[in-house]
């Protein structure tokens, strides 16, 4: 009886932990939405865009998080490759879908491998995983700017003289996707009382939910999630544990390369040097924006977080400005919260961790006495 | 050759191959006509500008708290002191003296409650370490824009509110502590004397500390926790000092930067400073359970001496600025080697 009662009550606690951060948001989208001023319809047609805009990128981590890696920091690796992709196929003047599958055949095979490093560098580092994969990023970035910066125009070849540096080596800073912007998204034209819908990237996105939930039922897929729960067990039991490791952390960077080249062919033009490195970070406040944690991330919180946090995004300046009028302060506001959300979510999951520990240790003592 | 071979794995390859590049950088200076006097001369004023904040990493390091990615926060704190000192008007060695006496209480108090946080989270320190200076500095960000600071050289001046995003300092206490004993060889070479003295004295203070009797205890806690709790050392305490005393280095650290570099940089200017002060203590042979001083000062000059000679030679040799990629990759690189070294070690 006494035991049930502490059971109930832990479990409201954990109740609350687990959606401490979605309500957070939600009361804050509450407040902020009606200083903002914004229209209705405005909202839900920049919500639908963002949505096909981010959401491939921020489903490219939940393999990770189900082999118990935590959160892909390396996901701005995958970017990368994307990245790669795109500046050949604008190089080669190849426009539309097609340009759009080219860039992610060449993506693929650079995120299998940079993939691999990180999963067998990550499989060096168990138990620190996101810092290391976090680290790994703005190391391949450096790698990343070596080649483009110095390489393209010189080992490999650029012919348009609109995409390299006026020194005659190096890719220019910013790049018109012109050739591919918009393609997918407009590739069904569908409008419903004047807010348009990009069908195309629903499709694919929602081939990719289908692709996950297929996924997690497969062999490959319980092993991860074996791994996930305990390595010790998961390798007695004879699963090949480093080697799935470094499967789920392919699988995602080999998305996340897919997803950034969804994202920019929705924005429509490219930063060389900065388009991937914000990637993960939204990426990652997104996911747990929408409830997911460490341990524990379900197709439902991608898309309730991609809309929490984009709604922050686009009402906190407008917000800010009509509240204390500085549309500064909205958004250093912005900044804020994408960083202390990650911040929360990261201290919640190690004390949640620390706390199960503790209990874990008290159980066993009072079987003991 | 057994006996190389033994003192290179002592060292260690990174920390012999950065020694190596340096080396031939200072070789190679002369060749394509940098001047090596001046090249000395920005190493010195670099490694006594940053040595302090890498010295920061210290006590976290010994008291097992890992490193100390959550540097930003104890910036903020100096950031803090020199600003305030700035509004009080306070000029030369006393605006310098009252910035840091400013900044230190603001830095136990941040530190305090930092510490408390780690402590909560033992196992994954580094990681919330990183995102509380993540977001701590742009909360500052809001703060900056909101606190009501009204010296018309720190705030923007068609508003007449909200500090500018840099801030010369050289009007009030710009160099107090360089020019402090400064020696001048030449036009070149000159030795920022007092700010090398100040790094000393810190540095002492930090070994000092290290063999009182808390200062052991500390080390205790870092090395093996089962051991110190068995003996009756308080580990929580411990922790908490230590990243109190981490905090207030860095904010220490950040004052001694300044008066040299002769600007305040608010905003996002202390976001990233964090990497290249555990880069540096990293490539003097830290790990993320030890630190001693000997990897700070040997660190701090190698790294600093690398971002120095990069530029200048690099460019001269290959009329490129590479200078940027090198540091991003050489110092992550460092970052990278660390953190898989030690779970190697681990699994053993």
């Amino acid at each position: 009886m006494k035991n049930m009662e502490r059971d109930a009550k832990f479990r409201l606690d954990r109740f609350l932990l687990t959606n401490l951060v979605p309500l957070i948001f939600i009361g804050l989208s509450m407040v902020a939405i009606p200083i903002s001023q914004f229209s209705g319809s405005y909202l839900v047609q920049e919500m639908l865009i963002r949505l096909a805009r981010n959401a491939f990128l921020v489903l490219s981590l939940l393999i990770p998080i189900i082999a118990g890696m935590g959160l892909n920091f390396g996901m701005v690796l995958g970017a990368m490759a994307g990245q790669i992709g795109l500046i050949l196929i604008t190089d080669w003047k190849i426009i539309g879908l097609p340009g759009m599958v080219l860039a992610a055949l060449i993506a693929t095979p650079i995120a299998m491998a940079l993939g691999w490093m990180c999963g067998v560098i990550l499989n060096r580092a168990k138990g620190r995983e996101m810092v290391t994969s976090y680290i790994l990023g703005f190391f391949i970035n450096g790698l990343y700017q070596l080649i483009v910066l110095y390489g393209f125009g010189k080992v490999i070849p650029i012919r348009s003289a609109d995409l390299v540096l006026s020194r005659g080596f190096g890719v220019r800073n910013a790049i018109n996707l012109l050739g591919i912007r918009n393609c997918l998204d407009n590739l069904i034209p569908v409008s419903l009382q004047g807010i348009r819908i990009p069908l195309g990237t629903f499709l694919v996105i929602g081939v990719f939910c289908l692709f996950i939930v297929w996924f997690r039922r497969t062999k490959l897929g319980q092993d991860m999630r074996a791994v996930g729960q305990d390595m010790d067990v998961a390798r007695a039991a004879g699963i090949p544990v480093e080697r799935t490791r470094v499967v789920s952390i392919v699988i995602s960077t080999v998305l996340a390369a897919y997803g950034q080249i969804i994202f920019l062919q929705n924005i429509g033009t490219m930063n060389t040097y900065n388009s991937h490195e914000q990637a993960g970070m939204f990426a990652i406040a997104a996911l747990l924006v929408g409830g997911a944690s460490v341990a524990r991330a379900t197709l439902p919180n991608v898309f309730l977080g991609v809309i929490l946090f984009h709604l922050m995004f686009v009402v906190s300046p407008m917000a800010g400005k009509y509240l204390i009028g500085e549309a500064q302060l909205g958004e250093y506001f912005r900044v804020f919260v994408s960083y202390g959300i990650i911040a929360v979510s990261l201290v919640l999951y190690e004390w949640r961790r620390a706390r199960d520990r503790a209990y874990a240790r008290r159980s066993l003592r009072g079987g003991e006495a | 050759m057994q006996k190389l071979r033994a003192l290179i794995h002592h060292v260690g390859w990174p920390r012999v191959i950065i020694a190596v590049f340096l080396l031939c950088l200072f070789v190679a200076a002369p060749f394509v006509r940098v001047r090596l006097d001046a090249s000395i001369g920005d190493t010195l004023v670099r490694f006594g500008m940053n040595g302090v904040l890498v010295l920061a990493m210290v006590p976290m390091v010994q008291s097992g708290c890992g490193l100390n990615f959550g540097l930003p926060l104890g910036i903020i704190a100096g950031l803090l002191g020199a600003v305030t000192s700035l509004e009080l008007n306070l000029t030369g060695f006393a605006g310098f003296v009252a910035a840091i006496a400013i900044a230190v209480p603001f830095g136990l108090l941040f530190g305090w409650g930092y510490g408390r946080l780690l402590n909560k989270v033992k196992g994954g320190e580094m990681m919330i370490a990183t995102y509380v200076g993540f977001s701590s500095v742009a909360f500052m960000c809001m703060m900056w824009l909101l606190l009501p600071y009204r010296n018309p050289t720190m705030v923007w001046g068609y508003a007449g509110k909200g500090l500018r995003t840099t801030i010369s300092v050289q009007e009030y206490w710009g160099g107090v502590l360089s020019d402090f004993f400064g020696i001048r060889f030449s036009d070149f070479l000159s030795v920022p004397t007092g700010m090398l003295l100040f790094f000393g004295l810190m540095c002492l203070l930090v070994w000092a500390f290290f063999h009182t009797k808390t200062g052991t205890a500390m080390t205790a806690v870092g090395t093996n926790p089962d051991f110190a709790r068995a003996s009756g050392i308080d580990i929580d305490r411990m922790r908490t000092i230590s990243v109190m005393m981490s905090t207030v280095l860095g904010a220490v650290g950040i004052i001694v930067y300044e008066q040299s570099f002769g600007f305040i940089q608010l905003y996002m200017g202390p976001f990233f400073m964090a990497f290249p002060s555990v880069a540096a203590i990293l490539i003097g042979g830290a790990s993320v359970h030890k630190a001693t001083l000997t990897n700070v000062l040997i660190g701090t000059f190698l790294f600093q001496g690398i971002l120095t000679m990069t530029p200048s030679v690099i460019n001269s040799m290959l009329q490129t600025d590479m200078s940027e990629v090198i540091r991003i990759i050489v110092s992550n690189g460092m970052i990278l080697y660390a953190l898989t070294r030690v779970a190697r070690v681990n699994s053993k």
